[in-house]
């Protein structure tokens, strides 16, 4: 089956490529084993909070000169970055997704403990802040769902306290929410969000929080509403008595699913052909070109295209395996680059910067990857599978997702 | 050193994404989800199967799970499977006739007129519901009066030898008892195309519904009988093709998952005939040609199965295919019915309300009409939105120019 470019992975960074290929009126199928770790998404996009050795980053652009040589965003280089990263915001906004932030500095959301976390950009629906010392109000009311475990309000209420918010604790509870709790381990955020989405089910709910109300400043809510649209994050807020701060819960994250759905629909409303649940299992290599993927559910009927693009994660997405004695790319084979010795991939320290999360697939200045030492000359490389950066320590993930599959997919097109 | 595990569930990372895609746990918080039903329960169950729980009747064994699940644990088929070890239900006499389909369609064929009429009459449908536990509010598939393997053998066996290329058809019970004219569009479509049709040497039900019916014994059998006659024309060098996703998911893949049988002599020679059509038309094999002045506003409904082949990109390539269409690909959504299951009166509103987002999604479309490849979602979508529901293989019968068609493959 023949396309202009065929994408491997279904997160973030394939959707982000696949988008603005299409866009571009370039036909493009998206290769998905599985969902993604859109499902695991705080609501913050990071684009840089610290650098490798630890030291806090205000200004992530002013701060990319202090990154490693091999970092992914030395390779794009600071004035593109800029201009991807702004490109990124304007090309979430036009699938539907609304966001707060993506200015020079970064800003802040807070985190499902409820300390606030460096972000660079925000869903709308999670409070952005511009500094961690910023008062969201005197007074907070922390609402969770009766019988919802995966929101610690006690937690959340330590930390505002921290800040001298005053805090009040209540949980509420509706004969719909208790037919949810019937089934205890699935009293999930996804299944409260699927009963939320319904308009009986959301007054019922208000209601009780308006018993609940006194007065307070803002009311804390988890971030458990609008699954497939905003009109329910939209609805909850139109009718609530107080200004409403969503705070992010333990996975499945909804404003993560919300968004990746929304990416997925935009995609294939332009045309873009998305394989969910298959997996490429090949690609042929010949002369340094990829000629084909193929695909355990297509069997033999392969992708074949000009350009092929490789995004599918790290060892949580199965773009990365690692063995006892080896880290290896398992769908084209490709080099990686980690140490030899398996006692230097890791410190025993769990909270210090961990080596195994800077592997990744090697590639050229381009992005372009590389096997056997060569350089394959159309098949680019995009978002965490690439290595020579640490996401957890330098929240960086999801500017590195959004900025390499922007700037692989100008490449792609001859810009 | 490999870091292997063979046992499958040991994959699964507890990251609940299954839980989000699940259709059931929103509608039943009585099922306790796929991953407590799957890799968590596995974990207990073969400690001891005290920890089977009978709720685990109520998966669809829709597989929507396993396509989202990242780690690519095998959550229906541990559902499933631990259903067939560790069920201490024995089917009702209302399970065993739903399950039968081949057997039904038998015994009701000769008297379809009858039939027909009887299945919608209000009483006939108290009794159905009071007595056997079949929904009241449940629209019954129509049985026809002559056999699509009759009809076959009468009208079209005979001039099949003269084509150059040939393939082989498993047409499944639908097709056979409920709605011959899909056998007959496919005959139709393959001939154009320059290819014969042979049928098996007397294929039984897939077993698809006797396995959800707790009936896998039955459904072994069928299963072992369907290898030997599948293997009869793969020898011959026949690929074997169906019109039906969920015939085709459950020979390819049940089989050997489910019921340990070996299908591996005819697994790769199955396919559904949109793969088929569009493996000829990719490899410039065949050419179609199309009526000039068709016109059709279609939505297409991937069922669950074909989510799970991974196929559906074929049926809808061909539909887009077509000049005149105007094509919308539906949401990834589960009409509900899961063959048997929406039949059963303790799952009809659950049935009903896992399909509302689909139907009132197609009713905001008012498409001419709604493409599926599965019979039973067609049932369910007919009878919830109102809409006709038609196979892509049907739509190709109608919109190709077949006599231009033929000639270019001549």
């Amino acid at each position: 089956m023949r396309f202009d470019t065929v994408i491997i992975g279904g997160g973030l960074s394939g959707l982000v490529c696949g988008l603005k290929l299409q866009k571009a009126g370039k036909r493009c199928a998206i290769v998905s084993a599985g969902q993604n770790a859109m499902h695991f998404f705080s609501g913050g996009f990071g684009l840089l909070s610290r650098l490798p050795d630890g030291t806090p980053v205000t200004s992530p652009f002013e701060a990319i000169d202090s990154l490693p040589d091999n970092h992914p965003y030395r390779l794009i280089g600071c004035g593109n970055l800029e201009k991807y990263a702004s490109e990124a915001v304007t090309l979430l906004a036009d699938c539907g997704v609304k966001t707060t932030g993506g200015g020079k500095e970064n800003g802040w959301i807070i985190s499902a403990s409820g300390k606030p976390k460096q972000a660079w950009l925000a869903l709308d629906d999670i409070t952005f802040i511009n500094s961690n010392e910023e008062k969201i109000g005197n007074s907070a009311l922390i609402i969770n769902i009766e019988g919802f475990l995966d929101f610690n309000t006690s937690f959340i209420a330590e930390a505002f306290e921290k800040q001298g918010i005053r805090c009040r604790i209540a949980s509420v509870m509706t004969p719909e929410i208790d037919r949810v709790r019937n089934n205890p381990s699935e009293m999930r955020s996804s299944n409260i969000a699927k009963l939320m989405s319904r308009e009986t089910a959301r007054s019922a709910f208000m209601l009780e929080i308006n018993k609940k109300y006194d007065d307070d400043d803002i009311i804390v809510l988890p971030a458990v509403f609008g699954l497939n649209s905003d009109e329910d994050v939209i609805g909850i807020r139109r009718n609530a008595p107080a200004k409403i701060c969503f705070v992010g819960t333990l996975p499945p994250s909804v404003p993560g699913i919300r968004t990746q759905m929304k990416l997925k629909r935009s995609f294939e409303e332009m045309g873009g052909v998305f394989l969910m649940g298959d997996k490429a299992v090949r690609a042929e290599i010949i002369d340094g070109e990829v000629k084909e993927v193929v695909t355990e559910n297509l069997g033999d009927i392969t992708l074949t295209a000009d350009n092929y693009v490789l995004a599918s994660g790290s060892y949580f997405g199965h773009g990365l395996i690692a063995d006892y004695n080896e880290v290896t790319e398992p769908v084209c084979g490709l080099d990686v680059d980690y140490c030899k010795e398996r006692e230097n991939w890791f410190n025993p320290d769990f909270f210090k910067a961990q080596k195994y999360i800077g592997f990744g697939v090697k590639t050229d200045e381009k992005f372009r990857a590389r096997k056997d030492g060569r350089t394959i000359t159309n098949l680019y490389v995009a978002g965490s599978i690439l290595g020579g950066f640490n996401p957890l320590l330098e929240g960086s993930g999801s500017g590195v997702a959004l900025t390499t599959a922007l700037c692989i997919s100008d490449s792609i097109l001859g810009r | 050193m490999k870091n292997q595990n063979t046992d499958n569930f040991e994959q699964c990372i507890k990251c609940t994404i299954c839980t989000v895609y699940c259709p059931v746990v929103p509608v039943n918080p009585a099922y306790p989800g796929p991953k407590q039903a799957g890799p968590d329960g596995e974990r207990l169950r073969i400690k001891n199967n005290y920890f089977f729980d009978e709720a685990l009747k109520y998966c669809l064994n829709c597989k929507r799970c396993d396509v989202a699940c990242p780690s690519g644990v095998k959550i229906s088929d541990m559902i499933q499977e631990a259903r067939i070890n560790y069920s201490q239900h024995s089917p009702k006499l209302r399970d065993m006739m739903l399950a039968s389909t081949d057997f039904m369609g038998t015994l009701a064929t000769p008297f379809a007129p009858i039939v027909n009429g009887v299945l919608p009459l209000k009483p006939v449908k108290a009794v159905l519901d009071g007595v056997l536990g079949i929904d009241h509010r449940r629209t019954f598939p129509k049985y026809s009066g002559e056999k699509f393997e009759s009809w076959f053998n009468k009208k079209a066996a005979e001039k099949q030898k003269y084509f150059k290329k040939q393939v082989a058809y498993f047409h499944g019970c639908y097709v056979n008892y409920n709605y011959p004219q899909l056998g007959r569009d496919f005959v139709t479509v393959m001939n154009a195309l320059g290819f014969g049709v042979n049928l098996l040497d007397k294929e039984k039900c897939c077993g698809v519904a006797l396995i959800a019916n707790g009936m896998s014994g039955k459904a072994k059998k069928n299963a072992m009988h369907n290898v030997e006659v599948l293997g009869k024309a793969v020898e011959k060098g026949l690929p074997v093709l169906t019109t039906s996703s969920t015939c085709v998911l459950t020979m390819r893949d049940e089989y050997p998952e489910l019921l340990k049988v070996d299908n591996t002599a005819v697994r790769d020679s199955l396919s559904l005939a949109t793969k088929f059509i569009f493996g000829l038309m990719d490899s410039g094999k065949v050419k179609l040609a199309f009526k000039k002045d068709y016109k059709a506003k279609i939505a297409y409904h991937t069922p669950c199965h074909l989510e799970k082949l991974g196929w559906g990109v074929f049926s809808t390539s061909l539909l887009k295919m077509i000049p005149g269409v105007e094509f919308t690909l539906l949401d990834s959504n589960c009409c509900g019915i899961s063959g048997t299951y929406g039949f059963k009166k303790e799952n009809y509103d659950n049935s009903q309300a896992i399909g509302a987002p689909l139907f009132e999604q197609i009713g905001r479309i008012a498409p001419d009409f709604v493409a599926c490849d599965c019979e039973t979602c067609k049932w369910q979508i007919e009878m919830s939105t109102g809409y006709t529901v038609k196979n892509p293989i049907s739509v190709l019968a109608e919109a190709l120019d077949i006599e231009e068609t033929t000639k270019l493959n001549a």
